[in-house]
């Protein structure tokens, strides 16, 4: 049997495979789901791995779950994350997971989720947020954050995306260091993150998840802004993939 | 459906551009409401309502008007109907639920108004309700910034009255509330010509409380594990209840009760057991707003109760009916209104109690606390229902939204993850 959870983030789609196969992979999620679908499933058909047959259980999770029409099963992604995040950190923890499109916090007791949270329509606070500004200082995102680290902040106060977009662009006017406006880029989506973590009673072990997991820098200033030690993850980015995966096998016990 | 368009033409209505709206509500009702399976027959009724919403009922107000009768248009749960049907007048809501009104809301106030307020100055200015167009008074209230200046821009092109609602639950703020009841009887009675007599006031508060008791009947029916009716329709049944004649709207929910009743002995339920029940907190859904309710029911779980103005607010509580002078039936009013826990009052505790004594009554696995966009007062009030919950154990999960469908996948991510926790 192969157990294959498929999370259609707004930006990245990710897969994970457990039972006979085990791997992950990762593509861009691009203009289409249902593309995107076909494609995963050739590359899990490359594999050997029939996403039809009765042997292969597929959970479908993430904002184009629904596209998924060979799932199995369709769960959202804070169920998916949640069971993923306990994979990663155990029965009792926070899971804070920025994505693409929203952030979400999880918290996790005794292996169930007891409560969550995610973000407004608003981008701020997430990696489109991260993304649109990188963009808009003409580098790729892994560069704004090396640049932002030996950089010194520079306030965005916008809530908005769009008007923090104009912040930058008042900047770059001024002529500040692209640096410093990259630390305030970075600390600016920290802010939002932990602004909404507070919201809720965070536990002692707290895990990120999402694109940015591997982000030891990200984690630093995460951490804290929000008092609170918050742990990178080296497979974050899978976690609603995984526990998809995870709840796939569970599911069809 | 009947032609209406000649009526709507003498009202003055924008008829090309409500047109638009005519054109799609038959589908928005069609998908929410009749795709349902296994709902009550006495649904046909409201149905029809809905279907010819702004025909029938704004035909029956005309035909009122031309036998020189009043109606008087209201926006909220605090505003006394007794008085209006006691001078042979009818009141009839106007809250507006739909997106379609709100962008002529905001040719004349601010965007972040909340939705409730910018649909209803919408229907207005842009000409697209037949209500907003019939009514000879609008009725306002002070139960927010928003509506209070809403009130003056509407007032420019009709004639408003506003009612100065207290913000405390002191004895003084009741006897100001009766004072304020007494004073726009005054105004009614110089409006309609028609004079307010202890013995008429007296018939219109039974003509209330009997539309309050119908609603608490249907209500309590939900209460049951046998759940008889979907939230959907019992929040359309609380949406038509403010516009509704009311002897009829009593009658027929009478009706429909006792279906409800056989149900309930018969075993016939509209979920599977063991669906959740969840109830809806916070800020009013006016009618044609069924969104939340639609996703909630199609994610697996069944709405119970609304702890709303289109809900448990409007009807619970009767208003003391053996008051025998006009002073004292002021004062039963007032005594009966100034019990609603709305949120513009400060403190409201008396809402946290609700809250936790619906949560137990009608068996709630679950609360979802909704709030309007840029709607302060429930939004900030959300921060103790959520801590109150939290400490009763109760599962919680607070949403924030407004009339555009643009949120809907991210609502519908929210709330089915907020399911699938309760069936951990």
């Amino acid at each position: 049997m192969n157990y294959v959870g498929i999370d259609i983030g707004s930006t990245a789609s990710k897969v994970a495979v457990r039972g006979e196969k085990s791997m992950y992979f990762v593509l861009p999620t691009g203009w289409s789901s249902k593309e995107t679908c076909l494609t995963i499933k050739e590359r899990l058909a490359a594999e050997a791995i029939d996403v039809l047959s009765d042997d292969t259980k597929v959970v479908a999770t993430g904002y184009g779950r629904v596209a998924v029409d060979f799932a199995d099963y369709v769960i959202t992604e804070i169920t998916c994350h949640a069971r993923g995040g306990r994979e990663m950190a155990g029965d009792n923890c926070a899971i804070i997971d920025v994505g693409g499109q929203d952030t979400k916090v999880i918290i996790v007791e005794n292996g169930m989720v007891q409560d969550f949270l995610m973000n407004d329509k608003c981008s701020a606070g997430t990696g489109k947020f991260l993304e649109i500004m990188a963009n808009r200082l003409g580098v790729a995102l892994q560069e704004l954050f090396d640049m932002a680290e030996a950089g010194t902040v520079l306030p965005i106060s916008s809530l908005c995306t769009v008007f923090a977009e104009s912040e930058v662009i008042n900047y770059i006017g001024e002529g500040r260091k692209r640096g410093d406006i990259a630390a305030g880029v970075v600390d600016s989506v920290a802010s939002k993150v932990a602004q909404l973590s507070q919201r809720k009673t965070l536990l002692e072990k707290v895990i990120l998840t999402g694109g940015l997991s591997d982000s030891e820098y990200f984690c630093r200033i995460l951490s804290e802004k929000i008092g609170h030690k918050v742990e990178g993850t080296e497979y974050g980015r899978y976690a609603g993939a995984l526990g998809a995966a995870l709840l796939a096998e569970e599911k069809s016990r | 459906m009947a032609d209406y368009r000649k009526m709507w033409e003498d009202l003055g209505m924008d008829v090309e551009t409500h047109d638009q709206l005519c054109a799609v509500l038959p589908q928005a009702f069609g998908d929410v409401f009749l795709s349902q399976e296994n709902r009550p027959e006495g649904m046909d009724y409201y149905n029809m309502v809905v279907a010819d919403i702004h025909g029938i009922r704004p035909a029956e107000l005309i035909e009122h008007q031309k036998k020189g009768g009043k109606v008087f248009g209201t926006f909220c749960v605090y505003v006394p109907d007794e008085i209006v049907f006691a001078a042979d007048a009818i009141a009839t809501g106007l809250c507006g639920g739909s997106q379609f009104w709100v962008p002529g809301g905001e040719k004349v106030l601010p965007t972040n108004t909340c939705p409730l307020i910018k649909a209803s100055v919408g229907a207005r200015v842009d000409r697209t309700c037949p209500f907003f167009r019939i009514a000879d008074m609008y009725v306002g209230e002070t139960t927010c910034d928003g509506k209070k200046k809403a009130w003056e821009i509407l007032a420019e092109d009709v004639p408003v009255h506003v009612m100065n609602l207290p913000q405390m639950k002191r004895a003084k703020d009741v006897k100001a509330w009766a004072e304020e009841i007494e004073a726009f009887k005054d105004v009614v009675e110089e409006f309609t010509g028609n004079k307010v007599t202890a013995e008429k006031l007296a018939e219109s508060i039974k003509l209330i409380n009997n539309k309050r008791k119908a609603l608490e009947r249907l209500y309590d029916l939900r209460k049951n594990e046998t759940l008889p009716i979907s939230g959907c329709d019992a929040l359309l049944i609380s949406q038509i209840a403010f516009y509704d004649d009311p002897t009829r709207f009593t009658q027929m929910t009478n009706k429909l009760c006792d279906e409800l009743e056989k149900r309930v002995a018969d075993g016939v339920s509209v979920v599977p057991a063991g669906t959740k029940r969840i109830m809806l907190t916070g800020t009013p859904l006016a009618i044609p707003n069924w969104k939340l309710h639609n996703i909630v029911e199609t994610s697996g779980g069944a709405v119970v109760c609304e702890e709303m103005c289109t809900g448990t607010r409007y009807f619970e509580k009767q208003v003391d009916e053996t008051a025998e002078t006009l002073e004292d039936q002021y004062m039963a009013l007032a005594n009966r209104y100034m019990n609603i826990n709305c949120a513009c009052f400060t403190p409201n505790s008396g809402r946290i109690d609700d809250i936790l004594r619906l949560a137990e009554e009608y068996k709630v696995d679950g609360i979802i606390d909704v709030n309007l966009k840029f709607c302060g007062l429930y939004d900030t009030e959300g921060y103790f229902v959520e801590r109150a919950m939290k400490e009763a154990g109760i599962p919680v999960l607070g949403i924030e939204t407004d009339y555009t469908d643009s949120d809907a996948q991210q609502l519908r991510t929210r709330v089915s993850a907020f399911i699938e926790m309760l069936n951990n």
